[in-house]
């Protein structure tokens, strides 16, 4: 019977398999944050162990670092001491690392792809849920605690579970207006957040051969928001075509020797899969969510929920506590919801791609953020995305609609530095997590595409951007 | 080194909710801190407390949600944590399982958990039990009718035995019992196969010189 991909990907790499289903993988890449790893580096210190192999890991610091005026330092003594415990830590056991002041420096996940740490085939994990990004690139990738950190560290492996098989096949094509972000939000309306639990999703169909590799990150990100640990897809010339320049691509011969063993990274004609989730992205609406759950999703031109008509008693309670969190009324047109801030950036949505989507609809538009937001970040998901978008005059367009244009790192996403949502403040965000308390105690967060996202920020409240889409897309 | 997980007998109490996340289990302010220990008074810190919390607040300074199903009295000292759907999602931050252990929290049961967030209970000699949903609507709605409510666990049987004698049956991967049963350490271990990871290591970058 054939292989799925993720069967293929983790056969290559499996050491040992144990009777029940546990395995020992070998990991090729390592990626390592400021936050989960600082206890990992102190364990292997105390127990005097050794890092197995320096160059299969990889560490940039990105969730602490502050976005404005950084030939200051971290003012922030708590997240200065922590950035620096990773410079010191990699310098210590002979890693990669890029600091703050490196140009290109960024998020973790921005930085892995486009740097070609991340290529296809690989196993990757990281101290980050959202690893599983880099499985857009035919990779298996997904997100590890700190002390599965200290095991690969010391090890270069991990005990890993074997994880089902989920397809999710996105059949059509992506209508004017709607980009990958509307595709992860509507998929994990449909099935849930804990719908792919115990599962790798692999994305298929038209409307996925069709996305860009920013598109296809995003995508392959939020699988964790549907409980997947890793998201996805085969290789095919536009995988290839986007590792050929990377920094750490393999070059002439090597490339050729890659490339022949990438193509072959395909899920068998006859693969089994757990289970299926088909869907057509021509009948997708651009996606707001209105809860506190990434599944508490609803169409543009759709109004927020009412819990009485739920049927399932522990959904119900739920969706009417995030009304309450929310401040929203069941039967509230998501186009009149007011916001107070607009947040464009992250490892979901920080790539050139998505900083060129908003642009397109501040210059559309036209005019300034409105008076009522009181900020609004672009935030480029790296130093590379940052001076690409400069270069193309994007950077303009953002200051001169009202946007602060920032310095790269994970800001409002999780708001660990200073950017942040303060208590009952509303933003529309294009991060991954509209969680309570997740860009800011008390804030609350609705996840839109960085499309949405500029046209909210100029209207101030929710718009539908499809009603000024010209000719079929956006100018 | 951490302690083996064998057997717990302790207070229940009940988080009646579907996805609990690991943001509101360990709020992102109290991560950067670089230590271990610690994070145990931080725990559903936005839910505890009707103040904004951030690392290093004087406990006395803090606002207590009385309101909060953990704060009030009859389920001071629980160990035992009660829940729902999809415990743990969101991030991976193992700062969850810290805190909850550190808290005092040994055995969490749902209907359902995390990927991630399990693998990190387990790293952690906490056991995570998953039970089927009806057992939890009966043990949610015992807890609350029952002050005292304690649950009896035992790891080498499998099971889970309430006041009233009835007994519940779990499942868990054996590599992962016998891991929290002897607490040895995961590195150890695997360090002893360090030839074959050698090995496999050695042709695998041989025919793959960009890895």
């Amino acid at each position: 019977m054939g292989r799925t991909l993720y069967d293929k990907i983790f056969e290559a790499h499996t050491i040992r398999a144990q009777a029940d289903g546990m395995c020992l993988l070998y990991i090729d890449r390592h990626l390592i944050n400021e936050v989960t790893s600082p206890q990992a580096f102190e364990s292997l210190r105390l127990e005097r162990r050794k890092v197995w192999r320096p160059r299969g890991n990889f560490a940039v610091a990105d969730h602490n670092v502050p976005t404005t005026r950084r030939d200051e330092g971290i003012t922030d003594e708590i997240s200065r001491i922590q950035v620096d415990a990773l410079r010191a830590n990699c310098a210590a056991n002979e890693i990669v690392h890029l600091g703050m002041d490196n140009e290109r420096q960024g998020i973790v996940h921005v930085v892995g792809p486009e740097l070609g740490i991340t290529l296809p085939g690989m196993t990757i994990v990281c101290g980050d849920s959202h690893t599983s990004t880099h499985g857009a690139l035919g990779a298996l990738a997904f997100g590890i605690g700190t002390s599965e950190i200290e095991h690969v560290l010391s090890t270069q492996t991990l005990l890993v579970r074997r994880s089902k098989n989920l397809r999710v096949t996105i059949e059509g094509r992506l209508p004017a207006g709607c980009s990958a972000k509307d595709l992860a939000l509507a998929v994990i309306g449909r099935i849930g957040t804990a719908g792919a639990t115990g599962h790798a999703i692999e994305y298929a169909g038209a409307a996925v051969r069709d996305l860009s590799m920013e598109g296809r990150m995003t995508l392959c990100n939020m699988s964790i928001e549907a409980g997947a640990v890793a998201g996805l897809i085969a290789v095919d010339a536009t995988t290839l075509q986007y590792c050929r320049e990377r920094f750490y691509a393999p070059q002439g011969s090597d490339w050729d020797r890659a490339a022949l063993e990438w193509r072959a990274l395909q899920s068998d004609p006859d693969a089994r899969f757990d289970a299926d989730v088909v869907m057509n992205a021509s009948e997708l609406s651009p996606q707001v969510t209105w809860g506190t759950s990434p599944d508490m999703v609803v169409d543009i031109t759709g109004v927020v929920p009412d819990p009485a008509l739920v049927s399932e008693p522990g959904r119900r309670a739920s969706c009417a506590r995030a009304l309450e969190y929310m401040g929203l009324s069941a039967g509230v047109p998501i186009e009149s919801i007011a916001l107070d801030k607009v947040f464009i950036g992250s490892c979901t949505n920080g790539r050139i791609e998505d900083l060129r989507a908003a642009a397109s609809v501040l210059r559309t538009l036209g005019g300034r953020v409105a008076s009522t937001i009181k900020l609004a970040l672009a935030v480029p998901g790296s130093g590379a995305v940052k001076r690409e978008a400069e270069a193309e005059g994007l950077h303009g367009v953002f200051m001169a609609a009202g946007f602060e244009w920032r310095d790269p790192g994970c800001s409002m996403c999780l708001a660990m530095n200073a950017d942040r949502l303060e208590p009952g403040e509303r933003v529309a965000s294009t991060s991954n997590r509209n969680f309570e308390g997740r860009q800011g105690a008390g804030g609350r967060s609705h996840l839109v595409s960085p499309a949405m996202a500029a046209a909210a920020a100029l209207r101030g409240h929710f718009t539908d951007i499809r009603t000024f889409a010209v000719n079929g897309t956006l100018q | 080194m951490i302690e083996a997980f064998s057997s717990h007998t302790g207070l229940a109490v009940p988080l009646d909710r579907d996805n609990v996340d690991t943001d509101a289990i360990m709020p992102k302010q109290y991560m950067k801190s670089i230590a271990r220990l610690g994070f145990g008074p931080y725990v559903f810190d936005e839910w505890r407390h009707e103040d904004v919390g951030y690392y290093g607040k004087p406990a006395s300074e803090r606002v207590i949600a009385a309101g909060f199903v953990m704060n009030q009295p009859r389920y001071a000292g629980a160990s035992v944590l009660l829940t729902r759907r999809n415990f743990g999602c969101g991030s991976s931050r193992e700062h969850a399982p810290w805190a909850l252990f550190q808290y005092g929290f040994r055995v969490l049961i749902a209907e359902s958990f995390a990927d991630i967030f399990y693998n990190n209970c387990c790293k952690n000699k906490m056991l995570p039990i998953v039970l089927n949903a009806q057992d939890i609507e009966t043990l949610l709605a015992q807890v609350s009718a029952v002050p005292g409510y304690a649950l009896k666990v035992d790891l080498p049987a499998q099971t889970v035995t309430t006041p009233d004698g009835t007994t519940l049956h779990f499942d868990i991967a054996a590599s992962v019992k016998a891991r929290l049963l002897d607490g040895t350490d995961d590195v150890d271990d695997t360090l002893s196969l360090a030839s074959e990871i050698k090995a496999f290591e050695e042709r695998r970058l041989n025919e793959r010189p960009w890895l």
